[in-house]
């Protein structure tokens, strides 16, 4: 073999690995100069007289479509509308008359995280904000 | 038990509990989250950089026309102009079915003995769709974490999660490509050890990559649905890497940077792995280029210039010692009795 740094189809190789970094890098181009502060959701003047929400804050913030869930799954299929959390407090499962009776500002407060997060809970096709509502 | 694959398992588990423990020492988390995510995203593309001008220093003087169909020749000859291009534009199109559908893998046959010494050649498409599935999920997957790392987050990225998330099953919404991925995998590694011929040929650095893509897959999975994480912090941390503030959110948790070590992993052995088929697909000699054989002359690049001795020169140079010997010559010096030797015989 010869011992030669020619590189063969230079142009066509370099514009490809052009394109390969700026897709690698698209993240740090993309943010260039955007501030990206990290949303707080905005506890309504109710949540805050409440104090406390269905379960502890660290739980909520990581595992609340859980409880979600599990509520849905118990009033559509069991027809059981009660939920005593682990302190003895019961609570209506439901997703607007509850959820949301608490934390009355939507926007500011779940949207706020799922916007950021990027995620489109597909609840409220059929269920409603009761403020949007009046 | 296998050495190949035992060597490649025992190494995954290390680089899981190197994590897992690593975190919770002191400056374990910047290690870990910052100074090993930097330095794994700098070798991958520097290391991916140079591989490829590496490879485009090797001379390709010669089509190469592995081919699957007639070349292109007289005009009433129909020619097959994707499998054996002429030209540029086949040779994209060609290019692009390969990358996006794995067409070579496509044809992919089983060869077995049959009745005992009957050889026969069987359709096999299994490894095909597996990989394809595997391809495809795993680019959706990498696609959809882009959410982590733009804000705000492109709209294309939530049509994709609706997509992905159809279904509706459960909440957090299940997420097929992730599903499809660590199915994937694990179809190509249980190929790799239940074939005995695939098994036979199968090196340390084929399965190593199986079970980190496998870590990867089953970390996240795990997260999403089983173990959480606050998600809003891990986007914080996340944007704080790509915007160059990096910083530690309190309270991820240490699967979060298993996860992010198996990855940066990942990115760090890519240049050196085979993994590098990802840039290598479009220097393949077969597949990039036209199988122009017939239609240009390509001269070897590396032919240096030979100091030729022609035999007309030659003759002209030993002409009356060749006659003296009774050697045959081309040009008689008195033009007569070439062929004589030949009829007395
Ligand atoms: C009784 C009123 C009340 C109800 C009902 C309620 N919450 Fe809360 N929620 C609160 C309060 C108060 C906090 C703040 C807790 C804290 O700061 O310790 C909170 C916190 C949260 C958080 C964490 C916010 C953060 O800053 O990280 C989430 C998520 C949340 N709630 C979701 C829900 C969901 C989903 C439901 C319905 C299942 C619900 N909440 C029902 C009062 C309520
Ligand atoms: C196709 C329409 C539809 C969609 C989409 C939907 N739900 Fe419902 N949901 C219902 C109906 C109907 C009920 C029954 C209402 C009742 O019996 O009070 C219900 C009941 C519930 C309940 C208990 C009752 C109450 O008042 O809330 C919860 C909790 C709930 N859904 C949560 C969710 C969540 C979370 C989502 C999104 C992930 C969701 N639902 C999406 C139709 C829907
Ligand atoms: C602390 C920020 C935060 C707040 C506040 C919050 N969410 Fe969420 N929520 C999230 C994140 C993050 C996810 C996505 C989790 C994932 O992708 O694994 C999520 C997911 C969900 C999902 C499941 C969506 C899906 O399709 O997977 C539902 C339903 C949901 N949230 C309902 C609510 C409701 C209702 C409220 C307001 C009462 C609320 N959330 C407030 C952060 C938040």
């Amino acid at each position: 073999m010869p011992n030669n740094k020619k590189m063969y189809d230079k142009g066509k190789v370099v514009a490809g690995l052009c394109i390969f970094v700026v897709l690698i890098t698209f993240p740090f181009w993309f943010n260039l100069g955007k501030a990206a502060p990290v949303p707080e959701p905005k506890l309504s003047d109710k949540a805050k007289a409440a104090k406390e929400c269905v379960m502890p804050k660290a739980y909520m913030k990581a595992e609340h479509m859980q409880i979600l869930n599990e509520w849905r799954d118990t009033v559509v299929r069991d027809a059981k509308r009660i939920y005593t959390n682990p302190s003895g407090k019961k609570f209506n499962m439901s997703l607007s008359n509850t959820c949301l009776d608490c934390h009355t500002e939507k926007a500011e407060f779940c949207d706020a995280c799922h916007n950021y997060a990027s995620v489109t809970p597909y609840c409220w096709d059929c269920h409603i904000d009761p403020k949007e509502a009046k | 038990m296998n050495i190949s694959y035992m060597y490649s398992l025992i190494a995954v588990v290390v680089l899981f509990l190197l994590a897992y423990v690593g975190v919770k020492l002191p400056g374990g988390e910047v290690f870990f989250g910052v100074i090993i995510p930097y330095l794994a995203l700098i070798i991958f593309v520097l290391g991916f950089v140079n591989r490829v001008i590496d490879w485009a220093r090797s001379p390709v003087p010669f089509r190469i026309p592995t081919t699957c169909g007639q070349q292109k020749s007289l005009p009433w000859i129909k020619s097959a102009s994707i499998d054996n291009p002429s030209g540029t534009g086949g040779v994209i199109v060609r290019m692009i079915l390969e990358v996006v559908f794995l067409r070579s893998l496509f044809r992919n046959t089983k060869c077995e003995l049959k009745a005992g010494d009957k050889i026969s050649y069987e359709w096999e498409k299994w490894l095909w769709l597996f990989s394809l599935i595997f391809h495809w999920s795993f680019f959706i997957v990498l696609f959809r974490h882009l959410r982590f790392f733009t804000e705000p987050v492109p709209a294309c990225l939530q049509l994709l999660e609706k997509l992905d998330g159809f279904l509706q099953i459960g909440l957090p919404g299940l997420m097929l490509s992730g599903v499809a991925l660590l199915a994937a995998v694990t179809f190509l590694f249980l190929r790799r050890i239940l074939i005995p011929q695939v098994k036979y040929i199968s090196l340390g650095s084929d399965y190593f990559p199986l079970f980190l893509i496998f870590g990867i897959a089953f970390t996240g999975i795990l997260m999403r649905y089983f173990t959480k994480v606050d998600i809003v912090g891990a986007k914080a941390f996340t944007m704080g890497l790509v915007t160059l503030k990096p910083h530690i959110t309190e309270g991820v948790g240490s699967v979060f940077y298993v996860h992010l070590f198996f990855v940066s992993v990942l990115l760090a052995y890519f240049p050196f792995s085979k993994l590098m088929h990802l840039g290598g697909i479009f220097m393949s000699p077969t597949r990039n280029l036209a199988n122009t054989s017939r239609v240009k002359r390509h001269v070897n690049p590396w032919n240096y210039p030979v100091k030729i001795h022609t035999y007309e020169a030659y003759e002209d140079e030993f002409r009356e010692k060749m006659i003296e010997a009774g050697l045959p010559v081309e040009k008689m010096m008195e033009p007569e009795t070439p062929e004589e030797p030949e009829e007395k015989e």
